[in-house]
């Protein structure tokens, strides 16, 4: 599926704090419905690129979550306030306009695309990247694949996107175990050490981990999984700024040497492509 | 209907080279990229005697109206290129021009040979953005080094010459004079600016090779000027770029003396942003024949 080509103005439904984030809907009447993974380059209508000169280049979103409307598809996207272009998309109001270029990249595969023998799969999200994680869920709990979800936040005031996303009638789903870095919900201490605890199981080969959050995080899932032998998925994130491959700023290191761009070669790398998420 | 070098084209607006990967677009937008495509002409990545993979990251910054670039001109070389990317480039409904750079004389006279060789291309855009290895000198930033390359150049080829001008000097119409009266048929400016930024996180250079290139509407009011300089000493059609976003930048260009105009960064805002500027600037130059 390609997406239209162009960029297109698509309307603000809604948009609502949370935990220390925000999430906008934005209603797409033209382009087709994303798959999990996905992401589109945002810029708002105005005040991007005019007189102050930033934000400038539009910012590459992941889709937390679609759904059919009345006339087109509901996309949702989580984001954090770090820098002009997120400034701006946090202050985004409903009926004001979006310059919208997507769905771009590639998407998840299924476990049993991964490995003829996977049963299952086990998604590990880490702060502002539980939002691929959300619509990746859906779309596996819909086709019966069994699955545990890991999400970890640094703190309460880092947790925007939990309610909204992995809980059904103000309760958490019973699939999504948490860690927080301050101890406030779950696991006191990191995400990735639910994940180690489960990698050590006996079942674990029979699963696929995917993953989506800070660089470190997604370093420590890939050592994981490479250590006990389990595939996975990393949705990885790069400084991008067209994301239709025409701009070569995205590169990320692969296996093998030279750089893939990680706007049409990815955002969702095998573990085993990369030799090590860079990070800090 | 522009007439380019002998070249006939649909409109004025090309693509600046390096900003625009058409095989990769094809693949993201399929075949509407071929219905719309946004230039009259396409400009290929340049390519370098032996495959490159590019710098390392971090490659782009973003800055007020603009970014800073380091890529380091990824390509397959010209055995890839030829073979793999051509064909696919040919399929493009318009014709098509292709960017090489090499370090010696010798290297770049059998770069445009191998790319003569081919029918599918119309015209050969020389980097002259490297240093001469025997040399050491940027080749684009002295009038002597331009004019000698060009005239061992221009006896290998009946296609249109394109030099592509570097904005990094003093006085950028002395290489343009030098590359015409080497056998230029066209030069084509401006480059980006070289330029820095440092990560405030860091308190580093944003960029791994430390410095970049400054495209984007920052750039315009030195690319115009430059355009007017070069255009003021040389006969030679002139391809304006730096920062064009809109059609109105385009005919500001246009007044300035170019042939043609290239856009660059704006495609990456917006993919289809040559076909928007070509409607825009046909309606510029309709309200100001309706001036007259």
């Amino acid at each position: 599926m390609t997406a239209p080509f162009g960029r297109r103005l698509c309307e603000v439904a809604a948009d609502q704090a949370t935990g220390g984030y925000r999430i906008f809907s934005l209603l797409d009447r033209e382009g087709p419905a994303p798959e999990p993974g996905q992401f589109y380059m945002l810029a708002s209508e105005r005040s991007w690129g005019e007189a102050a000169g930033r934000p400038f280049l539009p910012r590459a979103i992941s889709v937390a979550e679609a759904a059919p409307a009345k006339k087109g598809v509901r996309l949702d996207f989580l984001v954090e306030s770090v820098g002009p272009g997120t400034d701006r998309l946090c202050e985004l109001e409903a009926g004001e306009g979006v310059w919208v270029t997507g769905p771009l990249g590639n998407s998840f595969s299924t476990p049993r695309q991964v490995n003829p023998d996977a049963a299952g799969a086990i998604l590990v999200g880490g702060g502002i990247g539980i939002a691929p994680m959300a619509i990746w869920r859906r779309r596996l709990v819909e086709r019966g694949i069994p699955l545990r979800v890991l999400l970890g936040f640094r703190n309460q005031e880092h947790s925007g996107g939990l309610d909204e996303l992995f809980c059904a009638g103000g309760t958490l789903c019973p699939d999504v175990r948490l860690a927080t870095d301050d101890g406030h919900a779950g696991h006191h201490g990191y995400v990735t050490d639910l994940l180690a605890t489960m990698l050590t199981g006996d079942d674990a080969a029979s699963a696929v981990v995917y993953s989506c959050g800070p660089p470190a995080m997604l370093e420590a899932v890939r050592a994981l999984c490479s250590e006990h032998g389990v595939a996975c998925e990393l949705a990885m994130e790069s400084p991008m700024a067209c994301g239709f491959g025409a701009c070569f700023g995205c590169a990320v290191p692969k296996v093998g040497g030279g750089y893939m761009r990680l706007c049409v070669d990815g955002p969702v790398v095998r573990g085993d492509a990369v030799t090590e998420v860079a990070h800090a | 209907m522009p007439d380019f070098c002998g070249i006939e084209l649909a409109h004025p607006v090309i693509n600046a080279s390096g900003t625009y990967d058409a095989i990769a677009a094809r693949r993201v937008f399929g075949d509407e990229l071929l219905e719309d495509f946004p230039f009259s002409a396409f400009v290929s990545k340049t390519i370098t005697p032996e495959p490159r993979a590019g710098n390392e990251p971090r490659r782009i910054w973003e800055t007020p109206a603009g970014m800073i670039n380091s890529i380091g001109l990824p390509n397959k070389g010209p055995e890839g290129f030829l073979a793999e990317d051509l064909p696919q480039l040919a399929e493009l409904p318009v014709p098509l021009i292709v960017s090489v750079m090499a370090t010696s004389r010798e290297a770049f006279s059998r770069l445009v040979a191998a790319v003569e060789a081919r029918d599918e291309v119309a015209a050969i855009e020389l980097n002259v953005s490297c240093p001469n290895v025997h040399s050491g000198l940027i080749v684009g930033e002295q009038p002597s080094e331009t004019e000698a390359l060009m005239e061992a150049l221009r006896p290998l080829t009946e296609k249109p010459l394109i030099v592509k001008l570097t904005p990094n000097v003093a006085a950028p119409e002395a290489v343009a004079v030098a590359a015409e009266a080497g056998g230029a048929d066209a030069v084509s400016l401006i480059n980006t600016l070289k330029a820095s930024a440092i990560d405030p996180a860091s308190g580093a250079p944003a960029l791994a090779a430390g410095h970049g290139g400054l495209s984007g509407p920052a750039v315009r009011p030195i690319a115009l000027q430059q355009l007017r300089a070069v255009a003021a000493v040389t006969e030679i059609p002139a391809i304006g770029m730096g920062g064009i976003s809109t059609g109105a930048d385009a005919a500001e260009f246009l007044a300035a003396g170019a042939t043609l105009v290239a856009v660059g960064t704006e495609s990456f805002r917006d993919p289809k942003a040559g076909l928007r500027i070509a409607n825009e600037l046909e309606t510029e130059m309709y309200q100001a024949s309706l001036r007259i």
